[in-house]
């Protein structure tokens, strides 16, 4: 089971088990997590969650709620979140295993129609023991199509231990997606990379529009004319490459003609494409 | 049959990803007769290779030789009443396909619960068809907007379906790979088949979930519509992006492009066509 340490200025208070569906959080005492703090809205926060994962919404709190140091309205809760609420720090710590089986568990299962009808009740009422019902789904069957009979026995015998194969959160896919994720993902750490990475910008040297300046702020920029010359700038973790997409003639980069493949581009390059001229930059991040 | 080359351009890439020791994804393209099928395998050892393997190998080929022999308005069905249409060819070539993969997987103890999920496109007379089992989807690029024309059989779009999961929090949800529905898993399976008008200009995409769980609909749409006019870059750089951005699954990718109109050769001009070439 999940649960949330409630603690304030380093010292633990205590912490809360995350077994209903809704978990509340604010300064009147009908809250799940009471906080007695002025500074805490009555109804400040809610934890709402589904099979085994938790998102956090704010109320519309005075205020505010904070995760990871960021102000947020509704997010997924990863497993070491921290969650600040006034004065006041909740750290997130999922009930499933750190380590183990992390490629086997995201490898695609197959449910049975009546199976899936039991994981969908078992979602619906999300309560205390149901968690582990969804457990049995992720680790009994991974790789194999899931037995109806098995899911209904092991779905009733609740004591079902949480084995290996079960992965954190920050190990999901989602971690791609997220703000904060644990950059112990390859997607995350790609992204933390991109965050920090100096901004590119392509600025016009020659032809009508020179002076102007393109920032390379999106996955892929296109730079020339449609149907005569286009090259593209893809923005990578490892950085900014310049590659041909249509056109008889290739781009030029430090007045070297390029082949088909990708070019990783260094600061100051000047890139020659359908007659203008214009120079690749880095600008250090902010 | 018309060779469709000159109407619609046609693309693949596919990729074991950043994670997996091998790629259970297969892909298969046949220009000439605007066919495209893609399959994620799942099961233990090798068996996932072989469950989309076989069903991209047996459904390319069975179409092949439907698409090139049987005349028109056999496959146009409708306009005779007592012929089959194309989507009851499509449902009998899966399902020949899935009892076949069924069986491999009963049969051999290597293969024992080997599935397959698919998705593929059949584009003639000006029309695109669509069928899909699992996972694995079809997407629309029209103009400016990209449309999801397949509906995952998943455990998630379950619980979208049924309101107990917005489509934001789906996005972060842990339980994104189990699906309701593959190939080889039962007996019989039911594809869901759509037939849509395609316009010139569409691009259309097929991919395994390995690209839409690592990608933002918002860059594959982005990658999409400014590479149309170099698709192969198109579909390289998505496989790219998905893995850049973490590649943990196999990702498999199918652009098809409409260059022009593709109608039919049907009725008495494309029969005294046919005398002369």
């Amino acid at each position: 089971m999940a649960k949330m340490i409630l603690s304030l200025d380093g010292m633990v208070i205590r912490d809360y088990s995350i077994s209903e569906e809704r978990t509340t959080i604010g300064r009147k005492a009908r809250n799940d997590i009471q906080i007695d703090n002025l500074a805490v809205s009555g109804e400040h926060a809610m934890i709402v969650t589904i099979l085994n994962d938790s998102f956090l919404e704010d109320l519309g709190s005075t205020n505010g709620t904070l995760v990871n140091g960021q102000a947020i309205k509704k997010h997924f809760l990863q497993n070491n979140g921290v969650v600040e609420v006034g004065k006041y720090k909740l750290k997130y710590i999922s009930d499933q295993p750190a380590q183990g089986g992390m490629a086997d568990f995201e490898k695609t299962v197959v449910l049975r129609a009546p199976a899936k009808a039991e994981a969908a009740t078992a979602a619906a009422t999300a309560g205390a023991g149901n968690g582990a019902t969804v457990t049995v789904i992720k680790t009994g069957v991974r790789d194999t199509v899931v037995n109806p009979d098995m899911m209904r026995t092991q779905g009733s015998a609740s004591p079902i231990t949480r084995t290996a194969g079960v992965t954190t959160q920050g190990f999901t896919r989602s971690a791609a997606v997220q703000t904060g994720g644990v950059a112990a993902t390859p997607s995350a750490s790609g992204q933390a990379v991109a965050t920090g990475q100096a901004m590119g910008t392509v600025q016009i040297l020659s032809g009508p529009s020179a002076g102007k300046e393109l920032p390379l702020n999106k996955p892929l920029t296109t730079l020339g004319k449609p149907g005569v010359q286009v090259a593209v700038i893809a923005k990578r973790p490892q950085g900014f490459y310049i590659t041909h997409v249509e056109g008889s003639n290739f781009p030029l980069v430090n007045g070297k003609m390029l082949d088909a493949q990708a070019y990783a581009l260094h600061d100051h390059d000047v890139i020659e494409l359908a007659g203008v001229k214009m120079e690749f930059y880095l600008k250090p991040g902010a | 049959m018309r060779d469709l080359r000159q109407a619609l351009e046609m693309t693949a890439a596919s990729h074991t990803g950043m994670v997996r020791p091998h790629n259970e994804d297969c892909v298969s393209t046949v220009g000439e007769l605007g066919l495209a099928v893609l399959a994620d395998g799942m099961g233990g050892y090798n068996a996932g290779e072989v469950a989309s393997g076989i069903a991209v190998t047996m459904i390319t080929d069975e179409l092949r030789r439907t698409l090139t022999e049987a005349p028109s308005h056999l496959l146009n069905g409708s306009r005779h009443g007592k012929e089959p249409g194309i989507s009851t060819i499509v449902q009998e070539v899966i399902g020949k396909a899935n009892g076949f993969i069924y069986q491999a997987a009963n049969s051999r103890p290597q293969y024992s619960g080997m599935g397959t999920t698919l998705v593929m496109a059949v584009l003639r007379d000006n029309k695109v068809t669509v069928a899909h089992i699992g996972d694995s989807r079809l997407y629309r690029v029209r103009g400016e907007k990209m449309e999801q024309v397949t509906r995952d059989h998943s455990l998630l779009q379950e619980q979208i379906d049924s309101g107990m999961l917005t489509k934001e929090m789906a996005g972060r949800s842990q339980n994104k790979n189990l699906v309701t529905r593959a190939m080889g898993i039962d007996a019989k399976v039911d594809a869901d088949v759509q037939i849509l008008e395609a316009l010139e200009g569409d691009v259309y995409l097929l991919c395994s979930d390995g690209l839409n769980d690592m990608v933002e609909d918002d860059d594959i749409l982005l990658t999409v519509n400014s590479l149309r006019a170099n698709l192969t870059l198109a579909a390289n750089q998505l496989v790219q992006l998905a893995n850049d951005n973490g590649g943990r699954d196999n990702v498999s990718v199918v652009l098809i492009k409409v260059k022009k109109a593709f109608p039919a050769n049907t009725g008495w001009r494309a029969r005294m066509m046919s005398w002369f070439s």
